[in-house]
């Protein structure tokens, strides 16, 4: 077990204790704060220019998303913006403030020059002219920035961050329309002009959005947005009856969805962008088989089937074949279902419901099929791995009507990411650039 | 069938007095290809001991009594089912319900209908859709199986998008775990008005 990862696993341990008083959220924040050797420390320096506060404020809170660094905070007034090396240089008053990192932006002409400081070599480590698009605090320059904060979080910690990221999700417990918000919660957009609108998903390369549409002649359609010329097509393949749950596949060339008549529901693949048959891929004999999600590499599928009596998640090979139950037990009647596949492959996040009829958030490790619960506040939904394989998006009644929020599987703090109430069905962008 | 029978003929008894002037859009149009089978052409004399009651009377009485049964017949045929937590089984109770829709389907081959299976708020919003639909295929099995052709009858499911209530408790999650029945074509004529 790594040293960072052992520090993590006290500090979950330390939240679990309720404090009279204080949101939970608060006490997550407090304990995290207590314990600042499990991260890097990163200070970033004042930034000159009429945005220079936008602009640190974002990095800034880029970095605390993350979780990966410790954003050290500093009263700007004490310091010089400027570090200085040399026997009477205050690198070293940096390093007492827990800084191994200074981050010195300054703007330019086309965007921001960055330069990240070694605290203990007291030197520059590494420079770079980013270009910053859009009008300032605009939708598009917010992105150009987050782009920044997530190549210096790999600088630094050698894991890119996913600032730079979007999550879809559906407004609305009924009649929802798709919307699109930035990864720190900001523009929340809508997307399309469907209503009715469940289960969207991403492309690989993050240019459209997959989902189903509910009418008031029932479930569903499928449709494929062209999130750049706003453009919605059907699926023309898939058919009628009902068709649910498409996601694509890491080629982007192929979708997986249910299709079901009168004989439960099945998984079945057809090409997205060229029209194609439409392919079954399991045969659940009147089970119901829906919510896919790919293993990274393509090969594998998850999804729910209650083909053994109940919703449970099972793993099978991306044509069908050898399907197998993955988180199963013996005269367990509770139902687990909405697995996704963290991007690395190594975990599947599902929902797992409780004596008292709520849904919590586990992983399972694919590994050895240990499984690790990440929530007990309210229900939780619909799991959504980011690009880092670490943080998670969910839907959740913790502060009453559903709203999504996003848990560090690692340590366990989360945040609130959306704010007006009945909001369902997230999925994590993957990196994006505008 | 018997005991569906019967359920006709008792409301039409029952009822019979209310019939004439209720639920009108239902007997209105009749359907061009197939006019209600006319309410006999007025036989001469009317029953002498019922002199309160001439031609035009009996013929009103009749037609009350019709309309009735088509309002009936109609409310059998659209009344909804109900399911037990994440099952499509069918429950006693609803194979009542069910059995009373196959003499009004049988007897009125244009009528078409639609099934719209429901769900719960608990469980999971994608899974939900899956359920609903089988709860709806389910209920077209049951008619199927007792001969009534099935390209008469389309199911979808609403997963738990369109509840009839939105509170957490058992008394709302039972009512929405449903099976809806609508008339989507035909017209029901053809009534039992009496199995006596």
């Amino acid at each position: 077990m790594t040293p960072l990862f052992r520090a993590a696993l006290f500090v979950a341990a330390i939240t679990t204790i309720p404090i009279t008083g204080l949101a939970a959220q608060d006490t997550l924040r407090l304990v995290l704060r207590y314990d600042p050797n499990t991260k890097p420390g990163v200070l970033v320096l004042r930034i000159p220019g009429v945005n220079g506060d936008s602009l640190r404020a974002i990095l800034q809170r880029d970095f605390d998303n993350g979780d990966r660094i410790n954003v050290v905070a500093a009263d700007e007034t004490g310091f010089p913006d400027a570090p200085t090396a040399g026997k009477n240089g205050n690198y070293p008053l940096y390093a007492k403030l827990g800084a191994v990192a200074l981050v010195q932006a300054t703007p330019t002409a086309t965007g921001l020059h960055v330069a990240v400081h070694d605290v203990a070599q007291q030197k520059v480590a590494r420079v770079k002219d980013f270009i910053i698009d859009g009008a300032p605090n605009s939708r598009d320059w917010r992105m150009s920035v987050h782009n920044v904060s997530d190549e210096l979080e790999a600088w630094v910690t050698g894991a890119r961050g996913i600032a730079a990221t979007r999550v879809a999700y559906v407004h609305g417990l009924r009649n929802g329309r798709m919307y699109v918000v930035d990864s720190d919660g900001a523009f929340p957009t809508p997307v399309g002009d469907d209503s009715g609108v469940m289960s969207p998903s991403w492309h690989p390369k993050g240019t459209h959005l997959a989902y189903s549409v509910v009418t008031a002649r029932g479930c569903c359609q499928i449709y494929v947005l062209d999130l750049a010329s706003g453009d919605a097509r059907r699926i023309e393949a898939v058919g009628g009856g009902l068709n649910s749950t498409p996601v694509f596949a890491p080629d982007g060339a192929v979708i997986v969805y249910t299709h079901g008549e009168e004989s439960g529901t099945d998984l079945f693949a057809t090409t997205v962008f060229e029209r194609g048959p439409a392919r079954r891929i399991t045969v659940g004999r009147g089970s119901d088989n829906t919510s896919p999600t790919f293993s990274p590499d393509g090969r594998r599928l998850a999804f729910t089937s209650g083909r053994l009596g109940h919703p449970e998640i099972y793993i099978s090979d991306a044509d069908g074949t050898n399907p197998q139950p993955l988180t199963y037990s013996v005269g367990d009647q509770n139902y687990r279902a909405n697995p996704d596949w963290s991007p690395d492959g190594r975990l599947v996040a599902y929902q797992s419901q409780q004596a008292d009829g709520s849904f919590q958030l586990n992983t399972i490790s694919l590994r050895d099929h240990s499984v690790k619960q990440l929530t007990s506040d309210g229900s939780n939904e619909d799991a959504s791995w980011a690009p880092d394989s670490r943080h998670i998006i969910f839907s959740s009644t913790r502060t009453g009507s559903k709203q999504l929020f996003v848990i560090d599987s690692e340590s366990g703090r989360w945040r609130q990411l959306t704010r007006n109430g009945g909001v369902r069905l997230p999925a994590w962008s993957p990196p994006l650039t505008r | 069938m018997h005991r569906a029978s019967r359920i006709v003929s008792l409301s039409v008894i029952g009822l019979v007095a209310l019939g004439a002037c209720k639920k009108k859009p239902e007997v209105a149009p009749a359907p061009a290809e197939q006019p209600a089978p006319a309410p006999q052409p007025a036989p001469p004399p009317p029953a002498p001991t019922q002199p309160t009651c001439d031609a035009a009377c009996v013929e009103a009485r009749n037609n009350a009594a019709k309309a009735e049964a088509i309002r009936a017949a109609t409310a059998a045929l659209t009344t909804t089912i109900y399911f037990e937590l994440d099952r499509s089984d069918i429950t006693d109770d609803s194979r009542a319900k069910l059995d009373a829709k196959v003499p009004v389907l049988s007897q009125n081959t244009g009528v078409r209908i639609r099934i719209a299976g429901h769900t719960d708020s608990r469980g999971s919003d994608e899974y939900n859709l899956a359920l609903g639909q089988r709860r709806a295929a389910a209920a077209k099995r049951y008619l199927t199986d007792r001969g009534i052709d099935g390209s008469r009858i389309e199911i979808v499911s609403f997963g738990e998008e369109r509840p009839t209530c939105t509170d957490e408790s058992e008394g709302c999650w039972s009512r929405n775990r449903r099976d809806e029945f609508e008339i989507t074509g035909g017209q029901i004529t053809a009534v039992q008005t009496s199995s006596r």
